[in-house]
């Protein structure tokens, strides 16, 4: 039977020298989805990625890929995946093709496959021109891009992804993104940590916020986004001035700033927010101008659930 | 925990060996290091000494297959940690047995061929080799037995600083040349000698190489190969088993 998910977690934990990296954890993954981890650094978000393709064995609780148990069953599970480490780890005294060949061998792909997918793979990224150059002349960029090639040339069924965008210039970052959304869209799973909120709302079908070693949120960025309290917005103006005091009486209004000839409101429920708008602009004999609803940016939710946890 | 390798891991680590012979085998430096010490060490015990050359060739042979299989095998696990390139083994579809199999293949391949020279030097300059198949085999045994004591070297402690372990090792490998029975033949060694040179897998492989170059020896060969796959067995499980234990350590 195939398992529906590729990724579980039960209640992983992970001290280092005492201090807990990741506390209790618990998430899933379905196949074929893309699944962002975020968190401030230290947060946790590597530490679980290294328990999860086996370089760290978990304190306590249990990881299984596709099924098989990340611990008891490491050859199977790593053998499913593509990573893409926090750090690069590529070969610098080999050239990149010899990393492709070596990667491609570690994971048993035949000779013939391995050259087909690594030279179709390095144009793709651009980086066949300099195949036979030792990887420790690239950039950064170039080291990024050969480690995606890496990542990839065994076809993995899941790509663990660490930052993988994380200090390259726009074009790398959207070639990077694009490859990611591809691979994604054939089938392949993804488990993507970043800092970047932007990046995770464009990619992600499912997001995860972990602080202090714990999740604070699980759900569809959309679904975060509006959940969260206190941060959705109301932007009103109307055809008189009107006290700031007012605004702030009424019913699930939590705080109103004057901004030009226009008021941002911060509100809990904005449908309730705006029957009252409406009441007291009846009430004051105002014309409303404008009435725009602003929901909170992932960047604000985030801030908002790592200041709380 | 089985110590067993699948045929499908034992392919993979010549994807190990292939990264090591190009990394670290194949640099000059290296290989001429690898040839040169133990010949100097050789000239600097044989010249001004009234010995004939074939007394000597046994050691030099063991020498030159000890240096070389030890030479570079001890540093790559804390290499590879501290360029995080362990990382990307671990995490890779192939087990510690896997990698630290590889690793041995390399640093015996790089023995066996560095070998090589000093035999043929020594066929070129006249010596009689009495048991050719014997030194054959001697020269494969112990260079495997010596290729296995180079990744327990690396064993412990679970450092990645490369210049750590090479000083260790060459406080274990030095002294162990000393009292292997080398510059002077087992049988002129007082008895204390002799004790302290059976606990040297290096003495039964210069023993052995004696037999094959002169037809005698001080141990039978049947103990000299007993022995020295005695040697690599234990080797290879302590290896295995300390790297097993340390390995969290290195990431």
């Amino acid at each position: 039977m195939i398992n529906e998910y590729a990724v579980e977690v039960t209640d992983l934990t992970k001290h280092f020298n005492g201090l807990v990296a990741v506390d209790n954890i618990s998430l899933d993954v379905k196949r074929g989805e893309l699944f962002g981890f975020l968190g401030p650094n230290g947060a946790g978000k590597t530490t679980t990625i290294r328990m999860l393709t086996g370089v760290i064995k978990p304190d306590k609780g249990s990881a299984s890929i596709f099924g098989y148990d990340v611990v008891k069953q490491g050859l199977k599970t790593r053998q499913l995946m593509g990573i893409v480490p926090e750090m690069s780890n590529a070969y610098v005294d080999l050239s990149s093709w010899n990393n492709l060949m070596l990667v491609g061998g570690l994971y048993g792909v035949n000779k013939s496959t391995r050259t087909e997918r690594a030279t179709s793979l390095l144009k793709r990224f651009d980086l066949y021109k300099r195949k036979d150059q030792l990887v420790k002349g690239f950039s950064k960029g170039m080291k990024q891009k050969l480690l995606l090639c890496m990542a990839l040339i065994s076809d993995p069924s899941i790509l663990f992804l660490d930052e993988p965008t994380s200090g390259l210039d726009v074009e790398s970052q959207r070639l990077i993104k694009d490859i990611i959304r591809e691979f994604n869209t054939n089938g392949t799973t993804v488990f993507l940590t970043t800092h970047n909120m932007e990046e995770a709302n464009q990619l992600c079908d499912k997001i995860a916020i972990i602080n202090h070693g714990k999740i604070a949120k699980i759900d569809s960025p959309e679904k975060v986004r509006k959940q969260s309290s206190g941060l959705q917005t109301i932007e009103i103006s109307f055809d008189k001035p009107v006290n700031g005091e007012d605004l702030l009486k009424l019913p699930s209004v939590n705080g109103a700033n004057k901004m030009g000839d226009k008021f941002r409101l911060c509100v809990d429920e904005t449908g309730v927010a705006i029957v009252a708008i409406v009441d007291y602009a009846r009430l004051k004999k105002l014309n409303i101008i404008a009435l725009n609803t602003l929901a909170p940016s992932l960047e604000d939710v985030f801030l908002q659930l790592v200041k709380e946890s | 925990m089985d110590y067993i390798v699948t045929w499908d891991q034992f392919k993979r680590s010549f994807f190990i060996v292939e990264k090591n012979i190009r990394i670290y085998y194949s640099k000059g430096p290296v290989i001429i290091f690898g040839l040169l010490m133990p010949f100097f060490l050789f000239l600097s015990f044989y010249i001004g000494r009234d010995m004939p050359i074939e007394t000597l060739i046994p050691g030099l042979l063991g020498m030159t297959a000890f240096f070389t299989a030890t030479s570079t095998g001890p540093a790559i696990v804390p290499w590879e940690a501290r360029a995080k390139t362990l990382e990307r083994l671990i995490s890779s579809p192939i087990s510690l047995r896997t990698i630290l199999l590889g690793d041995v293949i390399s640093s015996f391949l790089f023995g066996i061929i560095v070998t090589v020279f000093p035999v043929i030097a020594s066929v070129m300059i006249g010596i009689e080799i009495v048991y050719p198949l014997i030194l054959i085999f001697g020269v494969v045994l112990g260079t495997l037995c010596f290729a296995s004591f180079s990744i327990l070297l690396s064993a412990y402690p679970p450092t990645d600083n490369p210049s750590t372990i090479m000083m260790l090792s060459s406080m274990i490998k030095f002294p162990l040349v000393f009292i292997s029975g080398i510059f002077i033949p087992l049988e002129e060694l007082p008895v204390w000698g002799k004790t302290v040179a059976s606990i040297s897998p290096l003495t039964y492989f210069t023993d052995l190489t004696r037999f094959s170059i002169q037809g005698t020896s001080h141990y039978p060969i049947e103990i000299n190969i007993l022995v020295l796959i005695a040697f690599t067995i234990v080797f290879l499980f302590a290896a295995i088993k300390i790297h097993e234990h340390t390995i969290q350590k290195r990431l």
